[in-house]
């Protein structure tokens, strides 16, 4: 019985209180060690040099006023989606289906445009459809949660599902009004009229886009951290069990909160469609209702935070982007770059929640 | 006692989690064919140091050695290997698989698994210590005390002799922890070494041989259990001179608060937990509720504080002026805006009474957060009270923003005390309020509460130890069953008679 060898070398215990600056060291470490290791990945497997690559990349995300205002749209609508899936988070509620409640909120959005676009006036117009995208959005946020409240459906299927309803629906209405008949898409709605347009503010076409985006973080934050009803749902998020004991009605702050999260995804429908692409089709969303999962998951769901995060993830997918177009190279290879980086920063939290100690030898010959 | 032999021997162990020391540089030896209590408040590094024992931490430092020879224990297979087994207070069995297949779960014998042969080995082991299990019933249809002697039984099967019992009688009857001490007993005189932790002094006096106690941390003394007493122990523990009398004041102007009366309750899956239950809680006194686990006492509570759905019956609250109101099919908010302040201490802390990820200030908000019509949360009131309950109630934290689930068991039963004590309530419901607390919080907790009852609130207090029912309450309803077996007087009633009517309806006398 008797073993000689030491004891474990690695002792990994929990770490009491980082300072912030301890934890953005962590980060910033583990962006450069990524950067390191793409860098051999790069050499590796396509011979380019990899501060070529890094510097595209950058020119993918920077590289012109018209590149920057791209950035910026895409990052507000993540963001948007981001901030609509988080109270919904906070209350462990797996609400995935940001996907379909941004569809629905589009297809709203232009059916108004389209049914209405000659019989209201501008502003009147835009104010409906203001109201009906975020409606959509709310009922189809809703669904899940009514059930969810009434017989503990599961939420993750069910909001799920309700994405490939939604796609099905815009797919289905985009025949109905197809122009022109057998083209298989809409094309640009009201093109001579503008009608049903969301204003555009002096000569930039998403500057309005990333204002409502930059109230809304501001207004969520304050909602989720000093409103009663941001306090009902941390409650709920935490212990159904204590919610109920103090009296916290549960299902009406699940339907609540799920269609607040719709409501807001339905509103980045309403900014695609009546903002910037003035047209639906059923990939609109572009699957930011599951990667917005990532942004509030690495931001720990703080609105400030997910702006950063969310600027990450953009700038990687265009630069991605960038790579594949200037190097000739496989779109693939933007992507596996990008995994690395975000293996690296969602590592890093290991670090940044828990201490490593190497510990000296266990074994004999201390006094 | 002639010449012992050490199974065990701790040398300058020191553990720390982050900046806390759980354990420094402890000194313990445990002999064979004796029972050692293990000591302490809560916090003290008791559990601490047997993981350490059974392989589930590591020590920073120091040494171990195991008949003389130095071992090294890195996991709980390491210890099973120098024949030391641990049962801990949550036990790890899985629910679907019969007693044997646990028994062998994780074990690695040679050849092919002959589960005929291992029920035939587990019937052996209890034989011989007198254990009642059926190697082939499946775990989830077992009670709590069989489940523990199955996590036993485990542990000797492995070919343990240096046996760890953490907190063995916190969720037994007063019948099963007897039969417990004699199996435990048995073994010992079979020459194995037993450790028990446990914060009941009348336990401690009746089975141990010698104490072993810790504070702070550190190893403060042992002794021999028959030369010391549970005033010396405790202020050992505790460092300084306590006293160790529960006060039982005289009932304050009685009258009647609650009354239930033919309540009857059924569970989601249809069971009878409550059947045609009536009793008057009054004001100015402590009733207490006695039952073994899972009678209906946690039904009753939640069901007088809105929670639980009930089948029939009524539940009243009697005002000061002789109005009634009817509690059955209110909730807690519905209740509160008729004027009740009820306050209840369930029995689930962290899972129920408070928040575990919030911090103080937050979890005091908890009852109070709706008041006002602002549409933001007011923290100025509730940061108040966190810092006047850690102040009054001597809770030990960092600060009011730390979160409750990292403090200690007692210092968070504080917290959910003092804030429903904080919203100075008629009615106060407590259950298992001093489970797992230590021996000094536990009577602050006795305080606490007896003061409630000076100010004229009706107190009931669900309680597990039979001894501080009797020492605290005025009167004591008995619950088997989901039934009354009776209710009797907390000064004159005797323990047996009370251990009587928990099992058996009426008991034998009808108080």
């Amino acid at each position: 019985m008797a073993k000689k060898n030491s004891g474990p070398v690695l002792h990994i215990s929990k770490r009491d209180n980082l300072p912030w600056y301890g934890a953005w060291a962590i980060r910033g470490t583990a962006i450069l060690l990524a950067l390191v290791v793409c860098a051999f990945v790069t050499t590796a497997l396509t011979g380019e040099n990899p501060l070529g690559v890094y510097k595209t990349m950058f020119q993918g995300a920077f590289g012109s006023k018209r590149k920057m205002w791209i950035l910026g749209q895409n990052l507000a609508i993540l963001l948007c989606v981001s901030l609509a899936v988080t109270p919904a988070f906070k209350m462990r509620f797996w609400n995935v289906g940001g996907e379909g409640q941004i569809l629905i909120g589009g297809l709203a959005t232009a059916a108004c445009m389209i049914l209405l676009g000659d019989k209201l006036p501008n502003w009147l117009l835009i104010c409906v459809m203001t109201v009906s995208a975020m409606a959509a959005g709310a009922v189809w946020g809703g669904i899940p949660a009514i059930c969810k409240a009434k017989w503990n459906t599961n939420e993750t299927l069910f909001t799920l599902m309700m994405n490939y309803v939604a796609t099905q629906l815009v797919a289905f209405f985009v025949i109905v009004w197809e122009v022109p008949k057998g083209a298989g898409k809409i094309g640009i709605i009201n093109q001579s009229t503008q009608a049903g347009w969301l204003p555009q503010i002096g000569s930039y076409k998403y500057l309005l886009n990333i204002l409502i985006v930059a109230v809304l973080v501001v207004v969520m934050y304050f909602y989720l951290a000093r409103s009663k009803q941001g306090y009902e749902i941390a409650v709920v998020g935490e212990s159904e069990r204590t919610a109920r004991y103090v009296g916290i009605p549960v299902g009406k702050v699940i339907v609540r909160t799920m269609m607040l999260s719709g409501a807001i995804c339905g509103l980045a429908g309403l900014l695609l469609v009546g903002g910037t692409d003035h047209t639906i089709t059923t990939t609109i969303a572009g699957g930011r209702g599951f990667t917005a999962v990532m942004v509030a998951w690495l931001a720990k769901f703080n609105p400030f935070g997910m702006v950063f995060t969310s600027f990450l993830l953009v700038f990687l997918g265009r630069g991605a982007a960038e790579i594949s177009t200037i190097y000739g190279l496989n779109h693939s290879f933007g992507d596996i770059l990008t995994g690395i980086i975000l293996f690296f920063i969602i590592g890093s939290e290991f670090f940044i929640s828990y201490r490593l100690d190497f510990l000296k030898n266990n074994g004999k010959e201390q006094a | 006692m002639e010449e012992k032999r050490a199974a065990v021997q701790m040398r300058d162990i020191t553990k720390r989690f982050g900046s806390t020391l759980a354990n420094d540089r402890v000194w313990l030896d445990i002999y064979k064919g004796e029972i050692l209590a293990l000591l302490g408040e809560n916090g003290s590094g008791k559990t601490t140091l047997m993981n350490m024992l059974s392989g589930i931490y590591f020590p920073d430092d120091g040494k171990i050695f195991i008949n003389g020879k130095e071992a090294l224990i890195r996991s709980p297979r390491d210890a099973f290997s120098y024949g030391i087994g641990m049962i801990h207070q949550h036990f790890k069995l899985v629910d679907v698989l019969t007693a044997a297949e646990n028994i062998v779960l994780g074990l690695k014998e040679p050849g092919r698994l002959d589960m005929n042969k291992v029920a035939q080995r587990v019937q052996e082991i209890c034989d011989a210590y007198g254990f009642d299990v059926d190697p082939n019933q499946k775990i989830y249809n077992m009670s709590v005390s069989q489940k523990q002697t199955v996590e036993i039984v485990k542990v000797l099967y492995r070919g343990a002799d240096i046996l760890i019992l953490d907190e063995p009688t916190a969720v037994l009857t007063p019948q099963e922890t007897e039969k417990l001490f004699a199996v435990l007993r048995a073994m010992r005189d079979d020459g194995k070494a037993i450790v028990i932790i446990t914060h009941k002094m009348h336990e401690v006096e009746e089975l141990s041989d010698r104490v072993a106690i810790l504070r702070h941390g550190q190893f403060v003394g042992d002794m021999e259990t028959k030369k010391t007493s549970a005033q010396d122990m405790t202020n050992m523990m505790v460092g300084r001179p306590v006293t160790l009398n529960i006060e039982r004041p005289e009932p304050v102007n009685p009258q009647p608060r609650i009354e239930v009366k033919n309540l009857t309750v059924r569970d989601a899956e249809g069971t009878l937990k409550l059947e045609d239950v009536t009793f008057t809680a009054k004001s100015g006194e402590i009733l207490g509720i006695a039952g073994i686990s899972g009678c209906g006492q946690k039904e009753l509570l939640e069901a007088i504080a809105g929670l639980q759905k009930t089948e029939s019956g009524s539940i009243c609250y009697v005002k000061d002026d002789g109005t009634r109101e009817e509690l059955i099919g209110k909730d807690p908010t519905a209740i509160a805006a008729m004027g009740v302040s009820l306050s209840f201490v369930p029995e689930d802390r962290l899972g129920m009474g408070l928040v575990g990820s919030m911090d103080l200030t937050d979890n005091m908000m908890l009852r109070s957060f709706r008041k006002g019509r602002s549409w933001f949360t007011n923290r100025k009131e509730p940061k108040r009270l966190a810092e006047n309950v850690v102040k009054e109630l001597e809770v030990n934290t960092p600060g009011v923003s730390t979160p409750v689930r990292r403090l200690s068991g007692g210092n968070v039963q504080k917290v959910l005390v003092g804030r429903e004590i904080a919203a100075a309530p008629t009615v106060l419901l407590t259950a298992y309020a001093v489970r797992g607390l230590d021996i000094n919080s536990s009577y602050t907790i006795y305080d606490l509460i007896n003061k409630q009852k000076k100010a004229g609130v009706a107190v009931v207090f669900v309680g597990e130890d039979l001894d501080v029912l009797l020492e605290l309450c005025d009167r004591i309803l008995v619950l088997c069953g989901g039934k009354v077996s009776g209710i009797v007087d907390g000064r004159s009633a005797q323990k047996p008679e009370v251990g009587m009517m928990m099992t058996r309806l009426g008991g034998k006398t009808n108080g």
